[in-house]
């Protein structure tokens, strides 16, 4: 056990495919999400829902639900408005109905809650509420947001011109976002020879993880405390808002995160259900649990994406990319409760200019309001990113085409080389490291892809095939770990992460995060940090997270930030740690810290290999013997700014097969190649890419919320909904490049976003490729048989 | 609407409650006995998350209602490790890193543990088939049916060397 | 989403249940899997005041051949379908359609017989029904009756089931040797319910289609018998021309209505295509 290669082994720190700490609890039931948490006295809240898009209320009956056996109250915004709490802020810098107020602005908006002794009897109240509606006309389509007669929805912001992010061009115009130099781009087009455009819609799609959303309010009338568990991405800004909107003061407040059952930005954001809950509980003094449903999460809580893109590009004729311009009009639905950091009103939109050296750039995007739910979350990504890596990855896709240059050689010829990093964008941001260029070198090899390019050539030279392939490409980076506290706040607090360490007596430890696990194992990969950082076998070292009361201040896991932010802390907190252990060995070895060397999990000292201090034999002196003036313990808390986003990339490579006759894609082949720089945890990596493709596939191939004219919600349950099963789901074969983030105390980047970020363009790439040959440029998402076969139809492929 | 008197044998404890007709048994078990390992995704019967097994078939709890399993047998995640130690599918799960946030995982080891009762060594497609009534949104699948095989192959050997002893 | 209240019937026999039906009136509703019905009584869709389960009616399960004639109880699950061996070898379509339908845990509680009562066009076992040419059992106060399959269907939910009858067997003869079957179902993924399918029966002698008998799926208000499809291939080789000619004739009498799946247009030209492959797999059967 004294050879150094054991001692790493018992460690099992940074880098290796350790086990996860948290299934032991999973895998017996023992899991302990929201819904199961039950406090005495506790009673339940449902939800009454407007059947209609955009109306004015006229009247609201209660009398029937409160006869309702087992109904306890009804409340409606009438009953809210006396505390103030009818409508509440987003974090968007808008404000959202907490229940309609005079009228409905979308379908499925919370109208009443009813609180009940039981879930069965809620139900029941919630049919028995009467709501007369006067309907209103209905704006469904963003396009058509900022016409003269548009219908117009927030008569609460009547008059209001300027809004949380500069004016307001229209009643239902939200706000104009601009990036990079309009002036220089213009003058790249008009220098250009070469110049394409594509529009691009992404479709309005929700994460929908599989456990709801939910919480749990608990009011202490005797304590004057209020507990919340809460299925959030981001507890302590809950408690933050939470206080704020209560009047409640922020050391009253506990939020807790429990186990939640996956998030992908569906969590991050403050609901009606949340407020109405804690209201409840503080009215009545009982515990009050509320937990969605499907339909309702489907239809009311935070949607992703909803930009309708217009992109170009200028180029040389041999394909060299000198200008980018995008306009994008963003559909934020009724109310603004995007889910990003509160000075970018379109998030990271502006990494639009991707993995390529461009010049001149120039970005602008308009919210709009429209009757449909509000949101505009991350889904698995960082802040619109999924959006800006979707437009330029076609983009130029669509210039490989028009040049007839193959899509891996443009974009070899427009990589930012490997000796440009850092490398500054010219929407400004800047770029941390990165090997273009390598990574897709390595994909191409193990593809073999002129073989594929050779099949297809061959294929399309038969006019009998009955099926088209199609190859995919995309070559993406991400921005990731927001944020520098310079440039990202959430309503003010700045976007730092936090580890406190205690290293206990007798050598084992807690850290206790700032983030919150939704299933990417942080129990595990943290604890492999500690242990290589302080030689304290992972095993020994217990993460806790999500409890306000007891968790350090941090902003929580979402937009890939629990590596770059939340992983820095700890390794911070580590180093603070190690610095004062330093300090302990050399008293107890007698001899000065310039004498000292770390290896693994002891000081030794230098050229005497027998003497030496382990990390455990220095806890019990902190705790027993510290040296003179030196405070007793072994403790650290770091608060991680970080100096800069990271950004993670990747190569990956799609082959499709498509059926003429019926428009089924099947997807034969999918080659994913990720770089996030230092790897902590191997197994957990792979799981994440895996879990990430997977999502991104079904957003690619048939994840849609769709509306009707009336804006009715199409599809809201999983029977239309789009979550593809074992058998739908591609086998996935993952590869990696490793180039360490030159700014993180460990070179690590974060990953989880990659995947979904990256394979979604693929998809499109590979099924709009299958059509190359026959002019096609783009096809929208999502890539369903049904639109596919119109596809093949007005090629005349399909009869 | 009079409640119904109900006898259920649940992972092995016999149970005898009055209950709603209506009450499905995904809530009496989560909420009237307390096993909330057992957990409600979608509750149109397409998630698979509320699987348990029923007389010896995986079933969807939140599409049964607990008074037509008055004199059944109800096995859920709570039962499957026996004295301390981990069903095969449990140990499948975990050393294949077949779950990430959870919430799938006991509709996912209730069903692989029936599938391999009606199939002990099934194929990686017949795997894929058989586990297509729960779904995932974490891991994309690979992992799962990994964790699936691993548990066919550590059962396999369990019953040839009980074959072996009895022999 | 929780289902409204209402009483439970558990009756063990065919006749205890004709007379809860008809003592309950138009407020009882049957109660077979549940795998529609429950879903529609959590979303206030439906809301009986009674429901009379049919699955402690141990008459109304199993397969058996008697007098040449293979009867199956109306309360036999989808994963029995695909399990008996019985079917497997005399009537093999029923277990192949049985395979696409829902997913492993809802073919534990899915029954046959409740597949065909609901009247939804969206259901696989009509136009499976129809192309075997089946005949139902249905029993009412009365006694028993017979009805075919193809005069089972009246429209959309709507059958020749009397409110006081249940459906109690489903009949169909063995095939013939040499029979060849195929049921080709699209759908968007496992669970769904058919975008468009079609049903084939088809035997051939000397090289030409000696009997055909098809089916179609979700693509009008009720599952459909193709007859002019079955018409064109009486007496002609299963060739391009021959099957062509026969998935006109098909799409010619699809009305579907529009979805999330698709147009008309798409509907009626996947029941075309799903006919191609039902006859491809079907011939490929015969030999």
């Amino acid at each position: 056990m004294n050879a150094p290669i054991d001692r790493a082994a018992a460690l099992a720190g940074i880098g290796q495919p350790r086990l996860r700490k948290e299934d032991a609890r999973f895998v017996q039931g023992k899991g302990r999400y929201v819904d199961d948490i039950k406090l005495p006295g506790m009673v339940h809240m449902d939800i009454v829902r407007s059947p209609l898009a955009h109306a004015r209320i006229k009247r609201i009956d209660k009398s029937a639900a409160l006869a309702v056996p087992g109904v306890i109250a009804v409340l409606t915004a009438e009953d809210l408005k006396p505390l103030k709490l009818h409508w509440m802020p987003t974090l968007a810098g808008d404000v959202q109905a907490v229940l309609a107020d005079g009228k409905v602005h979308f379908q499925m908006q919370e109208v009443a809650v009813v609180i009940a002794e039981d879930r069965y009897s809620a139900a029941d109240g919630v049919e028995a509420v009467a709501v007369e509606y006067e309907e209103l006309p209905v704006l469904v389509d963003a396009l058509k947001a900022l016409e003269p007669d548009a219908p117009v929805l927030r008569e609460d912001l009547a008059g209001k011109t300027e809004g949380a992010h500069g004016r307001r061009l229209h009643p239902n115009h939200i706000f104009t976002w601009e990036a990079g130099d309009q002036a220089a781009a213009d003058a790249a087009f008009e220098a250009a020879p070469v110049r394409v455009e594509e529009a691009l819609f992404y479709p309005r799609v929700h994460p929908c993880p599989l456990e709801t959303c939910g919480c749990v309010a608990a009011f202490d009338p005797v304590r004057g405390e209020l507990t919340t568990y809460m299925t959030s991405q981001a507890p302590h800004v809950v408690r933050t808002v939470v206080s704020m909107l209560s009047g409640l003061p922020e050391s009253k407040v506990r939020i807790v995160s429990p186990d939640i059952g996956g998030g992908f930005g569906n969590k991050v954001g403050v609901y009606p259900g949340y407020v109405c809950a804690i209201v409840a509980s503080i009215v009545l003094g009982r515990p009050v649990k509320w937990i969605e449903d499907r339909i309702e999460n489907l239809s009311s809580t935070a949607f992703a994406r909803d930009y309708h893109m217009k992109g170009e590009l200028a180029a040389t004729a041999d394909g060299r990319i000198t200008g980018l311009r995008v306009h994008v009009v963003a559909d934020h639905g009724a109310f603004d409760a995007m889910a990003s950091p509160s000075k970018y009103p379109a998030g990271l939109f502006h990494v639009c200019s991707g993995a390529y050296d461009i010049p001149a750039a120039y970005a602008r995007v308009d919210g709009v309001y429209t009757n449909k739910a509000p949101g505009g979350v991350a889904y698995r990504c960082s802040f619109r990113v999924t959006e800006a890596v979707y437009l330029i990855e076609r983009l130029i896709d669509v210039l490989a085409q028009k040049l007839n240059i193959d899509k891996a050689e443009i974009r070899m010829r427009n990589f930012i080389r490997k000796e440009q990093f850092p490398y500054r964008s010219a929407f400004g941001l800047e770029y941390d490291s990165g090997d273009y260029a390598a990574a897709l070198r390595k994909v191409l090899d193990a593809v073999v892809y002129p073989a594929l390019r050779a099949e297809q050539a061959a294929k399309r030279a038969d006019p009998a095939s009955p099926s088209l392939m199609g190859i995919g490409l995309t070559t993406f980076t991400e921005v990731v770990g927001a944020g520098p506290t310079t440039s990202c706040d959430i309503l003010g607090v700045g976007m730092f992460d936090s580890c406190e360490i205690r290293v206990h007596p007798t050598g084992s430890a807690i850290a206790r995060m700032g983030t919150i696990s939704q299933g990417q194992g942080h129990q595990t990969t943290y604890a492999q940090i500690v242990a290589t950082e302080l030689g304290i076998p992972s095993e020994e070292v217990q993460v806790e997270e999500g409890d306000t009361s007891t968790a350090p201040y941090g902003l929580g896991t979402y937009g890939s930030r629990s590596t770059p932010v939340g992983g820095a802390a700890v390794a911070m907190a580590a180093r603070k740690i190690h610095a004062k252990a330093k300090k302990i060995a050399a008293h107890l070895l007698e001899v000065s810290e310039a004498d000292l060397e770390w290896e693994l999990d002891r000081f030794k000292v230098r050229g005497d290999p027998g003497r030496s201090k382990t990390m455990k034999d220095i806890a019990w002196a902190a705790y027993h013997e510290p040296p003179p003036g030196l405070e007793p313990g072994l403790e650290a808390v770091h608060y991680y700014d970080p100096p800069n986003f990271t950004f993670p990339f990747g190569a990956y490579l799609c082959v499709v097969d498509i059926t003429k006759a019926t428009g089924e894609v099947q997807v034969r082949r999918f080659y994913a190649l990720d770089d996030c720089g230092t790897r902590i945890n191997p197994m957990i990596i792979e799981g994440q890419i895996h879990g990430g493709l997977t999502e991104g596939f079904a957003v690619a191939m048939g994840q849609k919320l769709d509306f009707d004219a009336q804006g009715n919600i199409l599809g809201n349950t999983l029977l239309d909904y789009f979550l593809p099963t074992a058998v739908e789901t591609p086998r996935w074969e993952t590869d990696y490049t490793v180039t360490p983030s030159p700014h993180h105390p460990l070179g690590a980047k974060g990953v989880a976003e990659s995947p979904h970020v990256g394979s979604i363009p693929c998809f499109s790439s590979a099924v709009a490729d299958a059509f190359a040959h026959l002019g096609v440029t783009h096809l929208e998402m999502p890539h369903t048989a049904y639109r596919v076969w119109q596809t093949c139809r007005e090629l005349k492929l399909a009869a | 609407m009079a409640k119904q008197l109900i006898r259920v044998k649940v992972n092995g404890r016999d149970i005898e409650r009055a209950v709603e007709p209506r009450l499905l048994l995904v809530h009496f078990l989560r909420e009237e006995l307390d096993l909330t390992g057992t957990h409600i995704g979608c509750e149109t019967s397409h998630c698979g998350a509320c699987t348990v097994d029923l007389d010896g078939r995986s079933v969807k709890s939140c599409t049964v209602l607990a008074v037509q399993c008055d004199g059944a047998e109800v096995a859920t995640v709570e039962g499957l490790a026996q004295g301390g130690v981990l069903h095969a599918v449990q140990e499948g799960f975990y050393q294949e890193h077949g779950l990430q946030c959870g919430f799938c995982t006991p509709g996912m080891l209730m069903r692989a543990y029936r599938l391999l009762q009606e199939n002990p060594d099934p194929t990686e497609e017949e795997v894929r088939a058989g586990m297509s009534g729960n779904l995932c949104r974490c891991t994309g699948y690979q992992n799962i049916v990994k964790a699936v095989l691993y548990a066919a192959a550590k059962l396999r050997e369990a019953h040839k060397a009980e074959e072996k002893i009895a022999a | 989403m929780i289902p409204p209240a209402f009483d439970y019937h558990a009756p063990t026999s065919v006749g205890e249940a004709i007379g809860l039906l008809a003592r309950l009136g138009g407020d009882a509703r049957v109660l077979a899997g549940g795998h529609s019905l429950l879903p529609m009584m959590k979303l206030r869709f439906a809301q009986p005041g009674h429901l009379v389960d049919l699955n402690r009616i141990s008459a109304l399960r199993g397969i058996r051949e008697e007098g040449g004639v293979i009867r199956i109880g109306a309360m036999t699950t989808e994963h029995e379908l695909i399990a008996f061996r019985l079917l497997q070898e005399k009537l093999p379509l029923l277990p192949e359609a049985a395979r696409q339908i829902g997913d492993p845990q809802v073919r534990n509680r899915g029954t046959l017989g409740g597949d065909l009562a609901h009247g939804d066009p969206a259901n696989d076992h009509p136009a499976i029904a129809i192309a075997l040419d089946a005949t139902f059992v249905l029993e009412g106060p009365k006694g028993p009756r017979t009805v075919k399959a193809e005069d089972f269907f009246l429209g959309l939910y709507l059958t020749a089931l009397a409110e006081d009858e249940i459906l109690t067997e489903i009949r169909a003869a063995p095939f013939a040797p040499g029979t060849g079957w195929a049921y080709d179902k699209l759908k968007r993924k496992t669970g769904d319910w058919a975008t468009a399918a079609a049903a084939v029966v088809l035997r051939l002698e000397a090289g030409k289609v000696a009997y055909a008998r098809i089916a179609l799926t979700n693509v009008a208000a009720t599952a459909l018998r193709a007859v002019d499809a079955e018409q064109a291939l009486l007496g002609r080789p299963l060739d391009e021309a021959a099957i062509r000619d026969a998935m006109a004739r098909a799409r010619a009498i699809c009305d579907p209505a529009e979805d999330l799946r698709g147009d008309a247009a798409y509907k009626t030209a996947m029941a075309g295509e799903m006919l191609r492959r039902a006859l491809g797999h079907a011939a490929e059967r015969c030999r």
